[in-house]
């Protein structure tokens, strides 16, 4: 079933020859760095791959972004810049999260929204079918008493 | 010749087909016995006419005929036997043969074991089943042919896409396709329900069974297609929210939850209309997930339009079958009797808020998986939907399900004790807490998630376990007699707290990748380096030559200390036939852990360029997995719920009499 996008994977792994993710030539020197490269790479989509980060894709492009990234750390630019220039040039289709704004305002909503109905249907439901259980009246109360009075004693 | 008689087998199977959906409906409506049990042996025949075509066309495989185009395109002679039988489900037309296959097992399944069963319902069930086979035998003799022929035919295949060629596709495609085709019989059962306007716990008898059967498999299926990404692709990896995954997610969360409220309405005649409702959402996401990976609409949107033919059929088979179960759904379902009532704090509860939270986690995967395709569709822009946003929210609502779940499985039916519960489960919050904070302490700032996830993990694990204990043994009770009470309790609840265990089980291995090491280098010849508590050391590089591929294979040892734990022998594979390479990870299970690597190309020097893991607990993930479909099958072998008891008993009884 995965074999869809295995099938494009081996595509571009192919044109890579030697098909690699993150390759031991690319590392930062600096391991705190190094951690913050890695962290920003697995947010980031491999705009060729289906839903995979660059992090984990040997595709070529996946390959110069990731290249790009570390120059970029490497000249000192924070996380945010190096992925607002990501974004800028890129779109937002290279963020695994997609941002929140007017478009994905549904999308994020979708699970609390999706609750809320599930719990109003449940109370609705509850409300419908009478209570679950009527209290013994005081008559039906002495009845039980009188009936198991020497158990409970 | 095999291959014509394979494809005219399929029509006539699309004849039987059309035979079972029309006959026994009719037969329904007039009450007639004898058009009603046509609808059996039209199921019969229909099995057996799709299963003479699939033979066909393994024969076809098994033998490299080339002047089949299916065969041409996905297999080739050298090709070892194992992956020419497993290619003919590694193809889409080969595919959507066995999603048939599949399915008339399922009809013939009622035909032969349903003797139980009301006549009417068991010929509206088999006369649905006949229609969903009508709708895609069409789409695979109109769209779809695995027997065309191709002329002049090649001399040799192109071969099987050797990301294919691994054991793991021999067994993912048929378990996965087993569990989301058997929710068809469910589907088939509720559609009959409605037309009948009937339910009762007999209903939810007869379909548990099948229910279950679906479920195990579907979960065997899901964990085993994780397991081979996760060896296959180089880096461990073993679930990437991808649309495809997402495809089998949806109708496994939902059958989840279908298997837990049917069990509701078998035992205490409740939650009648929402069992009906999941039965049939179980099922469209099924045909969901089937649309999402046949029609290419996922690879991308225009390769969908440019080839728009077998998307469209889908499309209209998806729309008919989930268009025309909810219009059912709601017309007849107001006719359908609620019983059974319960207070909020109950088992029932329990199960209701189970549900709540499962359909929420499988309505947010929908939305992740078409919400990007909606929208570009709508309005041109382009977004991803990743990962980072299926963890924060299906994530967290089935982290969620799963705390909630050792405390509905020890409440009572009906009206239970929650104080009560919560005392009996303290050695299990106090053991999930105490792991919580050492796993805390041990990461040392690093992310707390990992920490909770272990500590929910041994609180759901133990807290299976306190049932067990509390059901077999109470104090002052012989250790002997304790044992042999355990031994008597239902295989149902066995089931039920294995598959609660295994839930625990992957909870914990996912847990464990938070505790995991990671190192990227060059290896040298004799140097070791470390990852994790275990030291690894590249021995040699050589080449060896296997059936139709050559691999360059680096042999390495693993230390712990001064001790050899393992060796192992990463390798990169280069197929001829497709000019292609693979990346073999070299794998060593040490305890639940396991040591993976996985190499580059050496460099001319011979040094490997690798990638170094320890994941600890790792296989827990999918151990969890055949814990869950263990569970599911003990269920299934439980007395109460064997096809046919009552009627076996029955006959039984008569004999007796007789003597």
């Amino acid at each position: 079933m995965r074999w869809l996008r295995l099938v494009l994977l081996v595509v571009f792994a192919a044109l890579a020859a030697p098909s690699f993710a993150v390759q031991p030539d690319e590392l930062m020197k600096d391991p705190a760095l190094e951690a913050r490269a890695r962290a920003l790479s697995a947010e980031l989509r491999c705009m060729v791959c289906q839903n995979q980060s660059i992090d984990d894709s040997d595709a070529p492009l996946a390959r110069d972004i990731r290249i790009l990234i570390r120059q970029r750390i490497a000249e000192g630019e924070s996380n945010d810049a190096v992925r607002s220039y990501l974004v800028s040039r890129y779109g937002d289709f290279i963020l695994l999260k997609p941002p929140l704004k007017l478009e994905t305002l549904l999308l994020w909503l979708s699970a609390p929204l999706t609750l809320c109905a599930g719990v109003a249907a449940v109370l609705l439901a509850r409300r419908r079918t009478p209570a679950a259980t009527q209290d013994l009246s005081a008559e039906e109360e002495a009845q039980l008493a009188a009936l198991t009075g020497e158990e409970r004693r | 010749m095999i291959v014509e008689i394979g494809h005219f087998a399929l029509v006539l199977a699309l004849c039987a087909a059309l035979a079972q959906t029309i006959v026994p409906a009719w037969g329904a409506r007039l009450a007639d016995p004898v058009l009603m049990a046509l609808g059996q042996s039209a199921a019969l025949t229909q099995l057996a006419l799709v299963a003479i075509a699939f033979a066909a066309l393994v024969n076809a495989h098994l033998t490299s005929d080339f002047s089949v185009l299916n065969v041409a395109e996905n297999s080739h002679s050298a090709v070892p036997t194992i992956y020419k039988i497993s290619g003919v489900w590694g193809n889409h037309e080969g595919s959507m043969l066995l999603w048939v296959l599949t399915l008339a097992i399922f009809g013939a399944l009622v035909a032969l074991f349903g003797r139980s069963l009301p006549r009417a319902l068991r010929a509206n069930a088999l006369a649905v089943q006949g229609l969903i086979g009508v709708a895609f035998l069409l789409f695979i003799l109109l769209t779809s042919n695995p027997f065309e022929r191709l002329a002049p035919a090649p001399f040799e295949g192109r071969d099987l896409n050797p990301i294919l060629q691994d054991p793991g596709l021999a067994v993912h495609p048929p378990m996965l396709y087993l569990g989301y085709v058997g929710f068809s019989i469910v589907y088939s059962f509720a559609a009959a329900a409605l037309i009948e306007g009937r339910i009762d716990a007999a209903w939810a008898r007869f379909v548990r069974p099948f229910a279950l059967i679906a479920w195990s498999l579907l979960t065997l299926g899901i964990a085993a297609g994780s397991f081979w990404a996760y060896y296959t692709l180089g880096w461990g990896g073993f679930w990437f929210w991808d649309p495809v995954e997402n495809a089998s997610l949806m109708p496994w969360l939902a059958g989840t939850a279908f298997v837990h409220s049917v069990a509701v309405m078998e035992k205490r005649d409740a939650l009648k209309v929402w069992t009906i409702f999941l039965a049939i959402l179980a099922f469209s996401f099924s045909l969901l997930g089937t649309f999402l990976v046949r029609s290419g609409v996922l690879t991308s949107v225009h390769a969908f339009a440019n080839d728009p033919r077998r998307g469209v059929f889908i499309l209209a088979i998806l729309a008919f079958f989930i268009f025309g179960s909810f219009a059912l759904f709601a017309w007849r379902a107001p006719v359908l009797k609620q019983g059974g009532l319960f207070a909020p704090v109950s088992r029932e509860g329990a199960l209701v808020l189970n549900n709540l939270l499962l359909t929420t986690a499988c309505a947010t995967v929908f939305f992740g998986t078409l919400y990007p395709l909606a929208l570009e569709q709508l309005t041109g822009e382009k977004i991803t939907v990743g990962a980072p946003f299926f963890n924060m929210t299906c994530g967290l609502l089935l982290l969620g399900a799963s705390s909630v779940m050792p405390i509905g499985f020890s409440l009572a039916w009906k009206r239970g004790d929650l104080l009560g519960v919560i005392q009996r489960l303290t050695v299990a919050i106090a053991a999930g807490a105490v792991t919580a904070v050492t796993g805390a302490a041990w990461l040392r700032g690093g992310s707390i998630v990992a920490a909770i996830m272990a500590g929910l993990a041994i609180f759901v694990i133990v807290g299976s376990l306190i049932e067990v204990v509390t059901r077999a043994w109470r104090p002052g009770l012989a250790p002997g007699l304790a044992l042999r009470r355990a031994f008597g309790l239902p295989l149902s609840f066995w089931g039920a707290a294995l598959a609660h265990m295994g839930v625990g089980m992957t909870v914990l291995g996912l847990a464990g990748v938070g505790f995991g090491a990671e190192t990227i280098t060059t290896l040298h010849r004799g140097a070791p380096v470390e990852v994790g508590p275990y030291s690894i050391t590249l021995d040699s590089v050589g080449d060896r030559v296997g059936p139709n591929y050559r691999e360059t294979v680096a042999a390495m040892t693993v230390h712990s200390g001064a001790t050899v734990v393992a060796t192992i022998e990463p390798a990169r594979r280069q197929f001829a036939a497709r000019q292609m390479a693979t990346t073999e990870a070299g794998l060593a299970t040490i305890h639940f852990g396991q040591i993976y690597v996985s190499i580059a190309d050496p460099t001319p020097d011979g040094d490997v360029p690798a990638r170094l893991y320890w994941k600890p607990l790792v296989t827990l993930i999918w151990l969890g997995g055949a814990a869950m479909a263990l569970g599911g099958a003990l269920s299934l072998a439980d007395r109460r719920l064997r096809f046919g008891v009552a009627a076996r008993a029955r006959a039984g009884a008569v004999a007796a009499a007789a003597e």
